[in-house]
Formats: structure tokens, sequence, C-alpha cells
């Protein structure tokens, strides 16, 4: 088995930010932008114990990471909030049509 | 008595009137006997004068003077001590002078009081008489040039107002117009001498600038100021006297009262321009005495012409007037000024005699001036003709009367003058005018008194006139004989008169006097049997040549004036020949004679028309061009104004809707990127995110 | 003389202003009364000024032999970067230059008040802006601070433009404009000067030396340094191009050929009084402010200068003379008789001599009694007939006789009849600017203008009073009391000047010598 470094780990989280970032630019349902949100904040998790780990940090990227967790649930809790104030608003949740900033 | 007190008396002469004139100006509608207070003021003024003259003739054979400082400039820079000064002289011909002049205008003033009777503004008359006799006698009292020429303007005020008497005549108020206008001209020039002569010597005393000139400092040290100052002050009689070419005022003048025309325009005023020539005598030139006869010889001449033919018995009058003046000029020019003032003095008195005695007749005719209407007055009016006949005499130079003694002095000098001169064309005129003054004032005697009355409905309504107005008439008349002046009828050399009048040496230079001035004359002391002959003369030939001119002339003058009065005898007496025959195998002579030379319609079309239409020219191009241009900048303005308006509309205003609008334009633009949905927004923000990573790429 | 006379004088009618802007403007009597009594009262004080002048002194260019002097600090604004210190002084006196108009402008407007009795409305705001317009003369008579001067000569302009605007005749407006503008034109020049001159000059003060506005300190030569822009040693003839901007400031005021369109404009829109007031004392404002600025500050350019002065004032006196003779309307007649007679002013200033200048200066207070006489004459025919057409009358003299008198008075004293004031100063003229070489040939030609003005006076007297009666004036009548109040004393003045002249003349005798006597040595 061959030695597990740094560079998979990162190779990890690109590719979940990637997904996120995807999720997030493509998808026209609220929840799943959500959802891809969540997926780039856990790949920056992925990050910041991963740098953690092979540096010479200490406890600071878990600690970071944990942080995130936190904000995470916060904003999604938020979030979910707003998804739901905009579908009671506009009987759905498609990003698409939601673009009152226009105006 | 002091001499002093000559001058004190000679004040009181002076100012009486004045009073006189305030007094009944003021008051004189309230009182309307209130004339007789200036009427009393003249008599007081002639008692006052008489004695004057006496004490003065008698006992001061030296002028007396007296002067005050009227405004003092202290010393002044760059001139020394400068002061104007006024002041009063009396001198032999000041006091003959001063009794003309009170004289006759107390008999004026007691004639009006029948003549103006019943005339609405009678006081009014009687004030501006007051006015008249009071700047009148400033004249002859004045011992400088300020003065006279003060005093000169306020005759010329007087003589307006009294002209100008019966306004609402506009004939009336255009004579009085004419005069004063016509006598400024000559006062321009007068003032122009008289500031040369200031400049020169900063004074205005005769005696103090005869002085200086005789020393030897002549104006800008150039004889030719010197004539120029002459003749310039000479402008100021030309007007004043009514010499040619400004003449032409004084026929018009006839259109004041009657008793006016005596006083004023025949006996003194006009006489002032003469006085003082006669009194600046010394300082005139050769040359400048040379312009004043050929001015004077011209005047009498064209003026007797004119006589000849006029029919209104006022404008012969007037016309004789002018031509005896010209006389009078004429005899300074020559040099003879004691005869212009002898000439002056007995005109004075025979010409109020003639113009009072025409008043007379016009009285009596209703106010009908016409000679042609006229005729056999004299059954009606016989103290009237008695005197007019000598007063014509007199003017005539007939012997035994005053005017042949001034008139045969005037010719004898001019003829004189021709011999020494060569300018022989004075004398001749001279006689000349003589012939005609005879004629007209024959035909004029004749046409009035004599023949058949040829207005029966007039004639039968005249009568002799009151008392009032023979009385004066008679005292004239008795001054018109030759025994007043002296007892010799042909000769007034030998009289008290002539020997009364000082003698003056011209004082100019050597240079600028006659050629038959040059010598210096025998002393007067030793002369005393003729004394004035040399006092004029200054020298021995023209001593010798009025010797020799006298009897010539006498009998020279005498044919002619007889030949005058047969003529007009035989035209207008025994109506031998047809006057009317005469004028018209002559048209042209005639009309030229009846129309007065056109001296008038050339003034007007020439100076007058100019004048007028140079202002209304002027008057134009002062609305149109100078205030057009001012309105013309208010209107650049106003157009620049809304130019400035229209371009901030467009182009300032403009400008910055340009930037507004092309801010719209690129929004318009950029809004399309603006989808408002956030997914677009990150894929833009991630897209530049990663264009960015690529450029800055190398420098990592 | 520590009461400070020459304030109280200028600002009396301020304070008679102030009283009446607080009555209501249903109390006419009351504001006439105060008006009145406002004029009555500087009258009495300039006629104190008279009597207690000393004739020995002279003023002009020195500071001390001024009198009634009131001097002090008016503004100071300390050091300011470049341009230092700048200091304006509240400097009031007069010498005899000014005397003789101190007077004529209290008498002046003492009569005017008089004529104002009857304006038929608004007679609060008149009177108000009156006494605010004889303010602002008085004090430009009286300033020697160029700075003082200015402002005085300022605040004029405006209760003038409001006088003839709101209570003058049909074109008043346009009047009024042209008048306000045509002045301020000419004020901008001033400006410009002053400003030059206080930049190149300095005075001391307290040990510095400060830039001034004294007029007294900017006549001498010393008082400018050497690299100030108007001082004499400057290469670039800057003076020359100052005095020409000063001289068409003050001769627009005179107003002089070719500026003087606007007079007879205002004169014949003005109402009578401010005629009066235009004509007597607003005129003279410009030639005061030329003997005063022009030729005491720039005495070597005046010399230079004569010739062209006196060409104008020649110009003024014939083409004056000439455009009256041709004028229908009497009031537009007096009023280029007015242009006429300034230009005496002008050709007696020209001839720097002693009786030119003493001439000029009386000329201007003559003029002054004179024209405010004829305006005041045409005001009456006006009142009554309503009309100012010269050939619409005609034989007026039976049917107003007492006005016909005294018309003609003040028609032969403007001819210049001896006897009567207009003689005096325009002999005296005569003789200086005769006198003088340079003005010599346009003496003879000025002497046409005694001819000319004869001649359209004695045309006008005869179209209005002489000749056939017109029926059409059936009912004027003669004159009434407060007319009389009106003439008489004019009457007298002018009068009792002709024949005792030196009464005005001795006054400013040691002032005009001083004068002559500082042009021409500073002069040449």
């Amino acid at each position: 088995m061959p030695h597990v470094g740094l560079t998979h780990f990162l190779v990890i989280s690109s590719i979940l930010f990637s997904l996120g970032l995807y999720a997030v630019i493509v998808r026209k349902n609220a929840i799943l932008v959500l959802m891809g949100i969540e997926l780039m904040l856990n790949s920056a998790n992925i990050n910041f114990v991963a740098f953690a780990h092979f540096g010479r940090f200490g406890l600071d990227g878990q600690m970071m990471a944990l942080f995130v967790i936190v904000l995470a649930a916060a904003e999604a809790a938020i979030a979910l909030a707003i998804v739901l104030n905009i579908y009671k608003t506009f009987l759905h949740i498609n990003v698409d049509e939601v673009d009152k900033l226009k105006e | 008595m002091p001499g002093s007190n000559l001058i004190s008396l000679s004040l009181i002469i002076l100012f009486l009137p004045l009073i006189g004139f305030i007094t009944v100006l003021l008051f004189g509608k309230r009182f309307s006997k209130l004339y007789n207070f200036e009427i009393g003021i003249l008599a007081t003024n002639i008692i006052l004068t008489i004695f004057v003259m006496f004490q003065k003739l008698m006992y001061f054979p030296e002028k007396i003077a007296n002067r005050f400082t009227w405004i003092n400039f202290g010393n002044v820079p760059f001139v020394g001590e400068l002061k104007v000064e006024l002041g009063i002289e009396l001198t032999n011909v000041t006091v003959l002078m001063l009794f003309v002049v009170n004289l006759i205008s107390f008999l004026v003033h007691v004639y009006s009081t029948k003549y103006m009777e019943g005339d609405i503004r009678f006081s009014r008359y009687y004030s501006y008489l007051g006015i008249f006799t009071f700047s009148m006698l400033g004249i002859v009292l004045a011992d400088n040039f300020l003065m006279m020429y003060i005093f000169w303007e306020l005759v010329g005020l007087s003589s307006y107002l009294l002209i100008g008497f019966w306004y609402e005549k506009d004939s009336a108020a255009d004579a009085g117009k004419k005069a004063f206008l016509t006598n400024r001209i000559g006062d321009m020039g007068m003032w122009l001498g008289i500031l040369i002569l200031f400049t020169n010597y900063h004074t205005f005393t005769f005696d103090t600038i005869f002085e200086a000139i005789n020393a030897g400092n002549i104006p800008f040290g150039d004889n030719a100021w010197l004539t120029a100052a002459g003749i310039l002050i000479f402008l100021g009689a030309i007007g004043k006297s009514a010499q040619f070419p400004l003449h032409v005022w004084l026929p018009d003048a006839m259109e004041g009262p009657t008793p006016i025309s005596a006083l004023i325009h025949a006996a003194t005023m006009v006489a002032a321009g003469v006085y003082m020539i006669v009194k600046v005598f010394a300082f005139f030139t050769a040359d400048a005495l040379l312009v004043i006869a050929v001015i004077g010889v011209l005047t009498s001449f064209i003026s007797a012409t004119i006589a000849l033919t006029q029919n209104d018995i006022k404008k012969v009058l007037a016309y004789s007037t002018v031509s005896q003046l010209g006389y009078m000029v004429m005899a300074v020019g020559v040099g003879a000024y004691q005869y212009a003032f002898f000439h002056l003095v007995t005109h004075a008195f025979f010409k109020a005699l003639l113009f009072l005695g025409s008043g007379s007749v016009i009285y009596a005719m209703h106010h009908e001036q016409d000679m042609r209407k006229m005729g056999g007055l004299k059954k009606k009016m016989p103290i009237t003709y008695y005197t007019f006949l000598t007063a014509t005499l007199a003017i005539s130079g007939v012997p035994f009367f005053s005017g042949f003694l001034s008139k045969d002095g005037i010719l004898a000098s001019t003829y004189a003058f021709g011999s020494l001169t060569g300018y022989w064309l004075i004398p001749i005129i001279g006689f000349l005018v003589a012939g005609m003054t005879a004629f007209y004032m024959f035909r004029l005697v004749l046409m009035t008194f004599h023949g058949e009355p040829r207005d029966h409905h007039k004639y039968d309504h005249a009568h002799e006139s009151p008392w009032a107005m023979t009385i004066p008439l008679i005292t004239l008349a008795v001054l018109s004989f030759w025994i007043v002046f002296t007892p010799n009828p042909v000769s007034p050399d030998a009289g008290w008169f002539l020997n009364k009048i000082e003698t003056q040496f011209t004082i100019v230079p050597q240079a600028a006097r006659f050629e038959f001035m040059q010598t210096e004359v025998v002393p007067v002391e030793e002369n005393h049997t003729n004394q004035t002959e040399h006092a004029i003369i200054h020298s021995e030939h023209y001593m010798h040549a009025m010797h020799e001119a006298h009897y010539p002339a006498m009998i020279l003058s005498l044919v002619l004036a007889s030949l005058g009065i047969l003529f007009a005898f035989v035209l207008y007496y025994w109506n031998k020949v047809s006057a009317d025959k005469i004028a018209n195998s002559i048209p042209f002579l005639y009309r030229f004679s009846l129309n007065k030379w056109f001296f008038d319609e050339f003034y007007h079309s020439t100076f007058i028309r100019g004048t007028l239409e140079t202002s209304k020219g002027l008057s134009v191009f002062d609305g149109k061009v100078i205030d057009g241009a001012v309105n013309g900048s208010a209107t650049v303005t106003q157009l620049f104004s809304k130019i400035s308006s229209l371009f901030d509309q467009y182009v300032v205003d403009g400008l910055v809707n340009l930037t507004a609008f092309k801010m719209g334009f690129f929004g318009f633009i950029f809004k399309k990127t603006q989808t408002g949905r956030v997914q677009n927004y990150i894929l833009l923000a991630i897209l530049s995110l990663i264009i960015l990573f690529i450029i800055f790429l190398p420098f990592f | 003389m520590d009461f400070p006379i020459l304030t109280l004088i200028t600002f009396l009618p301020i304070i008679g202003m102030i009283v009446i802007l607080f009555l209501k403007s249903e109390q006419k009597d009351a504001i006439r009364y105060t008006a009145l009594i406002s004029t009555a009262l500087q009258l009495l004080m300039a006629v104190f000024l008279l009597m207690n002048f000393n004739y020995q002194a002279a003023g002009i260019n020195d500071e001390s032999s001024f009198q009634f002097v009131e001097k002090v600090r008016w503004i100071t604004i300390p050091n300011i970067s470049w341009l230092g210190t700048i200091k304006i002084d509240y400097f009031l006196g007069i010498d005899g230059l000014s005397i003789l108009m101190v007077f004529l402008t209290a008498f002046v407007s003492f009569i005017a008040t008089i004529s104002s009795w009857n304006i038929p409305k608004q007679i609060k705001g008149y009177m108000a802006m009156f006494l605010l317009l004889d303010a602002g003369m008085m004090g430009v008579f009286v300033s020697l601070d160029f700075f003082l001067f200015y402002v005085f000569w300022e605040v004029m302009l405006l209760p003038m433009y409001f006088l003839i605007g709101i209570w003058g005749g049909p074109r008043k407006e346009y009047a009024a404009i042209k008048f306000f503008i045509y002045t301020l034109f000419g004020s901008i020049f001033i400006l410009l000067t002053m400003i030059g001159l206080y930049f190149s000059a300095t005075e001391m003060v307290d040990g510095v030396r400060l830039h001034t506005f004294n007029l007294v300190e900017l006549t001498k030569a010393a008082s400018y340094s050497a690299d100030g822009i108007l001082s004499a040693a400057n290469p670039n003839n800057y003076r020359f191009i100052a005095y020409i901007f000063l001289f068409v400031g003050f001769a627009i005021k005179i107003p002089m050929f070719p500026f003087h369109t606007w007079l007879p404009d205002a004169h014949v829109e003005a109402p009578t009084p401010i005629s009066v007031i235009l004509a007597g004392i607003l005129l003279k404002l410009g030639t005061y402010g030329i003997l005063r600025i022009n030729f005491a500050i720039f005495p070597e350019i005046t010399v230079q200068l004569a010739w062209w002065i006196g060409l104008f004032g020649v110009i003024n006196i014939i083409y004056g003379a000439l455009v009256a003779l041709a004028q229908k309307d009497f009031k537009k007649l007096i009023a280029y008789s007015s242009i006429s007679h300034m230009g005496y002013v002008l050709l007696g200033m020209a001839s720097l001599s002693v009786t030119g200048i003493s001439g000029a200066i009386f000329q201007m207070f003559n003029h002054g009694t004179i024209t405010a006489m004829l305006f005041l004459i045409v005001g009456v025919i006006y009142d009554r007939a309503h009309t100012r057409g010269v050939e619409e009358f005609g034989g007026l003299a039976n049917k107003m006789p007492i006005y016909t008198g005294f018309v003609t008075v003040a028609f032969f004293a403007a001819i210049g009849l001896p006897g009567l004031s207009g003689f005096i100063s325009e002999s005296l003229v005569f003789i200086g600017a005769f006198g003088y070489t340079t003005t010599r040939i346009l003496t003879i030609v000025a002497l046409f203008g005694i001819l000319l003005g004869a001649a359209y006076m004695l045309w006008t007297l005869q179209r209005l009073f002489f000749g056939k009666f017109n029926e059409k004036w059936q009912a004027l009548t003669d004159i009434d009391t407060r007319e009389y109040i009106m003439f008489i004393p004019l009457t007298i003045v002018i009068i009792y000047l002709g024949i005792q002249p030196s009464l005005a003349l001795d006054l400013m005798n040691t002032s005009v010598k001083a004068f002559v006597q500082f042009i021409n040595t500073a002069g040449f």
C-alpha cells in the first residue's frame, strides 16, 4: 500500500470543492445549491485537517475545522429558513427565477 | 471842491437810475404813478450832471479817476500780483457825454408820458428806461475795458427789452432777438480783443494798458497783435454802432417805441461804439485805423443808398443814423477823433429831435408810419414841422446849424487824409454821402409835411402834439444851432467845444503808425490858438493838409448838399420829374436799394440757415449716431448675452446632459450582465478569479 | 476742531432717512417736514462751515492745512500673506476746492426738497431715497480717502436709479437703466485705477510703510515705491493709461462729449427735483473728481493732456449749444445747455492757471444754481400744462408775468449777462484759457459758445413768452408761494454773486493758487 501523503488529501478536497462549486453554479434547486456549499465547506475542512496533520501547526487546523462545522450548521439553519421564506413568497425554490436583485 | 467829490457825484448820477429801475419794476404795478419817481430821478440827474460838467470843464483840466479792487487774486503763481479793478474816470469827453445821455434820456422820459400813455405796461417801460440809462452811464464813466464790456452787454439787454417791448408782435420780438444776437457777434470780438490785452498786461484799466504800450511793451511782442487787438475791440463798436457788416439790426430795432428809437437807437447807445473808439483812439495802429476808416465809409455809403428809397419814416431815419454813425467811425479812422466826438454830440441832438419829431407825426397820424400816406402836415403841426426842419437842415450840413460844423470837420479831415495817404476813395465817397443825405432828408420832409394830404381821413384827425412832447422838440432844436458850440458859424475850431476835447497822442510804436504821424508835434503850449488841430494830427504834415483842406472841403460839401436839396425839391415839391419814372429807368438799382442790398436775405440764407441746419443735423447725429452707438453697444451686449444664453443652454448644459446620456447608454449595455441570478455572479467571479490567476501566474 | 461736523453734515440726511422709514406712509406731512428739516439743518451747517472757513489754509497736497479734518482708522486687516496689511481710513476734510461744492450740495438739496413737496406717489420711499442720495453726494465732496470716496460715489447711484425709475416719466425704465449702467461703466475704470494706486503707493503709519488710499498722500511723488505699477519710475507708461481710465470714469458724469447721451434721457424722464439735483450737483462730481484726483495725482500727465481736455471742453460748449438750438422739448433743451455749460468748466481746468481754475470751480457753482433754477422753471410749466413742447406755447408773458420775470433772470444768467453770476465764471475761464498758450486757439473757438448760447436761450424765451397768446392755455396760473420760495433764494444768489464774486472767489483763492503752483511745478 503506497504511502498516503498530503497530496492525496489535497486531491480529494479539490474534487470535493469542484463538485460543490459545480452544484452551486448549475443546480436550480436551492436545497441542492446549499448542499453544494456544504461540500465546498467540507473540502476546506479536509484541507485544514490535512495541513494540520502534515504541517507544524499543532491543533490549529482541527480547531478551524470544528469552527467551520459549527458555522456550517448555523449557516444551514439560516439558509434553510431563507429557502423556506423564498418558498412562501414564490411558491418554488428555483434560484433562476428569484432574480429580484436585478430590479 | 476837490475832485473826489465829483467822483462821488458821478457815482450818484450812475446809480440813481438803477434805483429807479428796481423800484419801478417791483412796485410799478401796485402804484401806477410811480413812473414819476423815475422822471424825478432823471431830473435830479440832469441837474447834477450840469453841475459836474461845469465843475470839470472849468476847474479840473486834468483827468479825475478813482478805482477800487473788485476781485483780488493776490500773488498768483507765474503771473504776480493779479487783481481786477473797476473804476470811473472823468475827462472832458466823459462829462460832455454824460450830459448828452442824461439830457436826452430826461427829454425822452418827459416825452414818453404822453407818447406811451395808456400802454398796458406803462410803468414797465419806465423801469426799462431806468436800466438803460444806468447801463449807458456806466459805459460813459468806465475807466477800464471790463467795466465797459459789462455795461456794453447791459445796454444790449435794455435795448433787447425795449425793442421787444411790444412783444405780442412777432416782428418786435424778432427784432429784439436779432439786435441782441448781432451785438453779441461784435461783443465776442471785443471780448477777444480785451483778452489779448489782459493776457499781456494783467489789467483792464485803460491808463495802465496805454502806459505799457507807450513804454514799448507790445502784446506778444508783435505789432500785428496790437493791430488785431485794435480791430477786435473795434468789432464791438461795429456791433453796437451798427456798422457794416453788422448794421442789419438797427433798422429792425425801429419796432420799438419811437422815443426808444430816439434815445437808444439814434442818440446814445448806438453812439457808444464811436464813444469807445474815440476813448481808446490812442492805441489803434495805422492798419487798424485804416480798417476803421474803410468800415466807416462803406457803412455810410451803403446805408445812405438804402435811405434814398425807403418809405417808412422811421426806416429812413434809421438808415440815416447808420450812415451818420459811419461818418463818425470814418472820422476816427482818419485820425479826426475830436470831429468824430463832435459829430456824435451834434448828431445826438438833431437825430433825437428827428426821431421825436417823427414820433410826434406818428402819434398824430395814429401810428401810421408810411410817408406815402402823409403830406401837408405843416399846417396841422407847426411846432413839430419847424423843429423837424431845423434838424433836417442840421443833418444836411447847412451853415448856421450844428451839423454843418461837425460834418465839415469830418469831410475836411478825410480830404486831408486822402491827400496824405492817397486813399482818395474815402473822401470821395464821404462827399457823395453828404449829397445823398441832404437829398433823402429833404425827401422825407417834403413827403411828410408838404404837398397835398394823401390820406384825408387820418389827416383830418391829425393835430399838434401836447406840450410834454413839443417841449423836448424845442429844447433839442435850440441845441441844433451853431451858437451852442462856437461863435463862428463856418468853423468850429475856435469854439469852446472842440477846445475842451482832450488831446490824444498815439502811443503805438513808430513802425505801426501812419507815415504822416511819424514826426512829433510842436508842444501843445506853443500853440494856444489852435490847440486841437495839433492834438489830432500829431504832425506838421497833417496840420498843413487840414488847413489846405478846410475851404475846398467846405465849398464842395456845400455844393453837394445844395444839389441834394435841389434834387429833392425837383422831385417831391415841384414835381418836375416823377420819382417813379427814375426808379423805373433803373429798376435793378432801385430794387437793390429798396431791399436794403439784400443783406437780410443773404445772412438768412447763409449764416442763420447754415447754423440752424447744422444744429438740426447735429441733433440727428446726436440721437442716431452717438446715442445710437450707446444703444447699439447695449444691443450688442444683449445680443452677446442671448448668444451666451444659447451657448449655456445647448453647449454647457448639453455637455452635462451628454455625459449623463453616455452613462445611461453604457448602463444599458452593462445592465445585461446583471441578471439577478446569484449563480451567474458566482460563475463570473470564479471565471474572473481564474483569469486573474492566469494573468498573475508568471509572477508566482 | 473736535466736533465732527463733516460727519454730521454727511450723515444727517441718513438720520432723516431712518426717521422717515419709521413713519407710516400715510403721515405725508411728517415725512415732508422731516426731509425739509434734515436738508435745512444741513444747509445751516454748510453756512457754519463757510463762516468758519480759514481763507489762508491751502489744502490740496498738504494734509495739515485741510480743514475740519476727521481721520480714524476704518478698516484694518493685518498681515494677509502677499497683500500685507490692508488699511482704510475714514478720512474727511475740506479745502478751497470743495468748500463751495459742499455749500452747493446743501443749498440745492434744500431747494430740491421744497420742489419735491408735491410728489404724487409713495412720498415715503421718495424722500428716503432722496436723503440717501443727498448723503452720498455730500460724502464724495468731503472724503479724502479714495476708498471712502468710491463708496460714496457708488452710494449715490442706487437711489438715483430708483428716483428716476419709479418717479420718472413715460420712458423712466429706459432712462434709469441707461443712467445706471453708464455710470457704473465709468465706475469700473475708477475702481481699477484706485486699486492700481493703492498697490503703488505707501504711507508711513506708526513707523511702518503701509499701502494707502489717502488722496493727499497719493499726490506726493515720494509715496510711490519704485516698483509700483503706477509710480512715475515705471517704464511702461501705466500712469498714462490710469489717467485716461480715471478721466473716462469722471467724464461720463460731467458728461463730456461723446459720453453725454444719458443726460438728456435722464433729465427728460426724471421728476423735476431730481433733474435739479442731477444738473445742480451730480454733474459737478465729475469735474470735481478730475480736479481732486486726476489733476492732483497725475500732474505731469495733466500738463501733457491739457490741450485735449480743453478740446473736449470746447466740443462740449459748441456741440451742446448747437444741439440745444434744435431741441423742441424744453427740458431736453436745458439738458443740452447743461452740456454746453459744463464745457466751460473743462476749458477752465485745462488752462491750468489761477484765473481759469477759479473760473471753472466758480462756473461749477454757478451752473449749479442757474441750471437748478432752469429746471425748476421747466417744472413749473410742466406741472401746469403737462407738456414741455416749446412750440406749443407762446405769449405767456402776459398770462404769467412774474414767472416770466424769473425766467428772464435765469435765461440771461445762463447767457452770461454781466451782473449775474454766470458772467464772472465764464469770463474767468476765458481769461485763464486765453492766457495759457496751449489753449489759446481753443478759447477763440469757444467764444462762439456765448453767441450760440444767447441764440437758443433768446429763441426759447421768444417761443414761450412772446408773440400771440395761445388761447389753449387760458387756465394757466402764475407761480404760487411755494415756487416763490424756491426761486427767490436762487435769484438772490445768482445776482449777488454776479455783483460781488469775490465772496466766492476768495474762499478758493489760496487753495487754487497752491493747486496751480503744485501742478505746474510737479508737472514739468
